[in-house]
């Protein structure tokens, strides 16, 4: 297979690590307000990302990193392109991160409301533009013969690109929920496994919606199969969280995030972002990628490290494997608390 | 379309000298909170552990900072630069795919296991997490200072006219690059002198402060730290000599700047500790000189010949003037940095960095043989140790990147034409004014909960549960040792 081709693979492996995973960290930030019903709950939520959340988040780093090294042209033309939602998506990571690990250091109750409003407002803002972004990659943007980018902000918020960003926004809270319902124990999970099922109708709704678009969009049989095979898991993970199954549940949302993506990058292929300007100025795997000797390196460097840090990362969720109580999380005292 | 140029250099330098305020710290922290980890396990010193919690608390708080921002760090290149990154993305980008891969992953990872860990793992694998994380640091310094180096003294590429950009053939000769052997020990080793200034001064304040109890345990800290910071502190002084040769040898304009020296020195060159000038740089009305300094600091030899910027200017207008087109081609025609920021950065970073390393000897001088120095001025001394090293980074950042000016690419690309051209001025306005506002905000909160933590200090000895691997402890219901 040629290198090109192989990094786009992994490009895609890269988003769908980072969709699949961070998809439920931002799942747990934006059902804070739904399913916690006090300050020890609300931890209870947290502390179930508490311990890989961070680790879950390099996967856009190293995506992004790696389109930079693998694909310089799409590198440049995307993230010069989509500025304002990427910054936008800047600014929410920024305060999210900082929330977990501020929100504890002091006792607080104002100060404890407002790092929640940072996570909730911080996980809203990209499970939404991520989307919108990845539907405008489908979809076409307008780039010029220099590659560059020539749209605004309101060129991305197109129909298509707001019903990618409602895609992403409720299949991550539908993860989310299944990962508050696999990972705790007690009332809330028995909440969150109801709200589950409740949002995973709406995100089945969107999500079809979206696909069959992409799929008359650009779709071919392979990415046919991907949908629908992910639709399945879906609804499959769904119909397992109204049975109680709470593991089955999380991982029909898993794979169907990570199918869906596929599927995505399948259609995509050999485009890496079209031109609506004129087909003549998309840029593809081959015209955007970088040298033979560049990927080559770059591959060997993947195939040594990748089964590693995919190792870790599974023994950090194995240590961390037991369902949190509301006992376990530490009673402390709120200062100025209503 | 308007040029974004201005805007996005300045969005670079506050996001970039802002990052790395946190970032030195939370390289060496990781060292030290790994040492007294260990230091505990091996002496079973209840103090060690109590010092690991408290400076781990401190690091943790800082750390989070330094992830968030470095983010911003790594999209911007595309956002704002994005014909830079075009242009240098087939070498550049694979040492940043690198860092991410190989260093991120395993920080956040084992930084996760370390702060949740304490009632999950053994406890020579929970302080092995600590040496993991660090470990993890140093491989995202390596590749980010492989990737600056390449900046400064570009090698192991060709340049291809027909894909008009920069191409790897040499990933060796980038990662050897004879500026990354300089500047990795540099900039470590002032991590470490960093970090060191930091325990030593939060622990000297809290001696003078605190009870008699708990002063044997911030003697310990004042110690490690202070003999950290001297011993870092004289190789930042060795590496900082050696860096300074090499890059009078492939950056020689920079080495002129550094000393404002117009006019080339044959032999036994003079370094001005301080000057009072004209304010455009050129001429001096008073200084305070050290005889043939320069020559020694250029070439390492007191009579050695060194370039002065008139002569170095008028080599690359001829060398790279003649195209106006070309990319490395400088529309000002000067090919000179801002003399001033240099001049007086180089010195900063010098003196702040040397009155840092004074101030730690001169608290290892107050500390010895169990003397036990309790005056406000103890106190006022601790206090600025670590600030004056946190600035000398700032200022030998600055130096090193506004020294290379006006290029992007030492040589190979004019910074005016690294910029996007898709981005309007006033996206790029927002995207400066909303990082600068938020980054000014985050800086409040935490320096005030780095105080606030500090004025707390070192929390009561709590014995730690000692698990199995994955076995977890006895009793399951009780709460975890450590929750956000």
């Amino acid at each position: 297979m040629d290198l090109t081709t192989v990094w786009f693979i992994l490009i895609a492996v890269l988003w769908i690590g980072y969709f699949t995973l961070e998809g439920f960290d931002f799942g747990v930030g934006m059902l804070l307000p739904v399913l916690a019903r006090d300050d020890r709950e609300r931890r209870q939520m947290i502390n179930t990302i508490g311990p890989v959340w961070d680790g879950n988040e390099v996967w856009v780093l190293t995506a992004g990193g790696a389109t930079f090294a693998a694909f310089p042209e799409w590198y440049a033309t995307l993230f010069s392109g989509f500025y304002l939602p990427l910054l936008l998506i800047l600014v929410a990571l920024i305060v999210r991160g900082l929330a977990f690990e501020y929100r504890h250091q002091r006792p607080e109750a104002a100060w404890h409301s407002w790092w929640d409003r940072a996570i909730i407002v911080g996980s809203y803002v990209p499970a939404f533009l991520w989307g919108v972004a990845f539907a405008n990659i489908v979809r076409g943007v307008p780039i010029d013969e220099t590659k560059d980018f020539t749209g605004t902000i309101f060129t991305l918020l197109n129909p298509v690109g707001l019903l990618g960003g409602l895609v992403t926004l409720f299949l991550f809270l539908t993860h989310g929920a299944m990962f508050v319902a696999l990972k705790t124990d007690g009332d809330i999970r028995h909440r969150a496994r109801a709200l589950s099922v409740k949002l995973g109708l709406v995100a089945a709704v969107v999500a079809v919606v979206f696909l069959v678009w992409a799929q008359l969009h650009t779709g071919n049989g392979w990415s046919a199969v991907l949908f629908v095979v992910g639709a399945l898991a879906l609804v499959a993970g769904i119909a397992a969280a109204y049975a109680g199954r709470e593991g089955w549940g999380f991982i029909g949302t898993f794979v169907c995030i990570a199918l869906a993506v596929a599927g995505l990058f399948v259609a995509l292929f050999p485009d890496v972002m079209p031109s609506t300007t004129d087909p003549a100025f998309s840029l593809t795997t081959t015209n955007a990628a970088a040298t033979a000797y560049t990927l080559k390196l770059m591959t060997i460097v993947a195939a040594i490290f990748t089964p590693l840090v995919l190792g870790y990362q599974a023994w950090t969720y194995w240590i961390f494997r037991k369902r949190i109580s509301i006992h376990h999380i530490p009673e402390a005292e709120l200062e100025g608390a209503h | 379309m308007d040029s974004i140029l201005d805007i996005a250099r300045w969005q670079f330098g506050i996001t970039t000298v802002y990052h790395f305020l946190f970032v030195p710290l939370t390289i060496g922290l990781t060292l030290l909170v790994a040492v007294m980890e260990t230091l505990w396990l091996r002496t079973k010193n209840p103090d060690w552990l109590r010092l690991t919690r408290f400076f781990g608390k401190l690091m943790l708080i800082n750390f989070a900072i330094g992830v968030v921002t470095g983010i911003v760090q790594e999209f911007q290149f595309g956002m704002n630069w994005s014909d830079y990154s075009r242009f240098v993305g087939d070498v550049f980008g694979a040492p940043l795919a690198i860092e991410a891969l190989l260093a991120f992953f395993l920080e956040s990872t084992f930084l996760g296991l370390w702060i949740f860990g304490w009632d999950k793992l053994p406890r020579g694998l929970h302080a092995g997490c600590m040496w993991i994380v660090h470990i993890g640091t140093l491989f995202s310094s390596w590749f980010i200072l492989a990737a600056n180096s390449w900046m400064q003294h570009p090698v192991g590429y060709k340049y291809n006219p027909d894909t008009g950009r920069a191409e790897l053939t040499d990933f060796a000769a980038v990662m050897f690059n004879k500026v990354q052997l300089v500047t990795f020990p540099h900039v470590i080793l002032a991590a470490y002198m960093t970090a060191a200034a930091f325990v030593v001064g939060v622990s000297a304040w809290l001696y003078v402060r605190r009870a008699e109890d708990d002063r044997p345990m911030y003697r310990l800290g004042i110690r490690l730290g202070a003999w950290v910071a001297l011993v870092a502190g004289l190789g930042v002084a060795v590496s900082g000599d050696f860096q300074g040769k090499v890059m009078t040898e492939v950056q020689p304009m920079k080495m002129a700047a550094a000393e404002a020296l117009y006019n080339t020195e044959d032999s036994c060159a003079p370094f001005s500790i301080f000057t009072i000038g004209t304010p455009d740089g050129k001429t001096e009305k008073f200084a305070v000189t050290v005889p043939c300094l320069l020559s020694f600091l250029a070439t390492g030899s007191f009579d050695g010949k060194v370039e002065g910027i008139n002569d170095l200017r008028a080599q690359y207008q001829e060398k790279y003037g003649q195209d106006p087109g070309a990319r490395y081609y400088d529309p000002s025609g000067n090919y000179t940095p801002i003399i001033p920021v240099t001049y007086w950065s180089f010195r900063y970073m010098i003196g702040l960095g040397m009155g840092g390393a004074f101030l730690a000897a001169l608290i290892l001088f107050l500390t010895r043989k169990g003397r036990a120095p309790t005056s406000k001025w103890f106190g006022r001394i601790a206090v600025a140790t670590p600030l004056l090293v946190l600035f000398a980074n700032s200022a030998g950042w600055i130096f090193t990147e506004m020294g290379r000016q006006p290029w992007v690419v030492f040589g190979l690309m004019n910074t005016s034409n690294g910029d996007s051209p898709g981005v309007s001025p006033t996206e790029a306005w927002i995207s400066l004014v909303t990082l600068t506002l938020l980054y000014g905000g985050l800086a409040v909160i935490e320096v005030g909960l780095i105080l606030r933590t500090i004025k707390k200090g070192a929390a009561p000895f709590e014995e730690p549960p000692n698990p199995t691997l994955g076995g977890g402890t006895d009793d399951e219901d009780r709460p975890l040792a450590f929750a956000y």
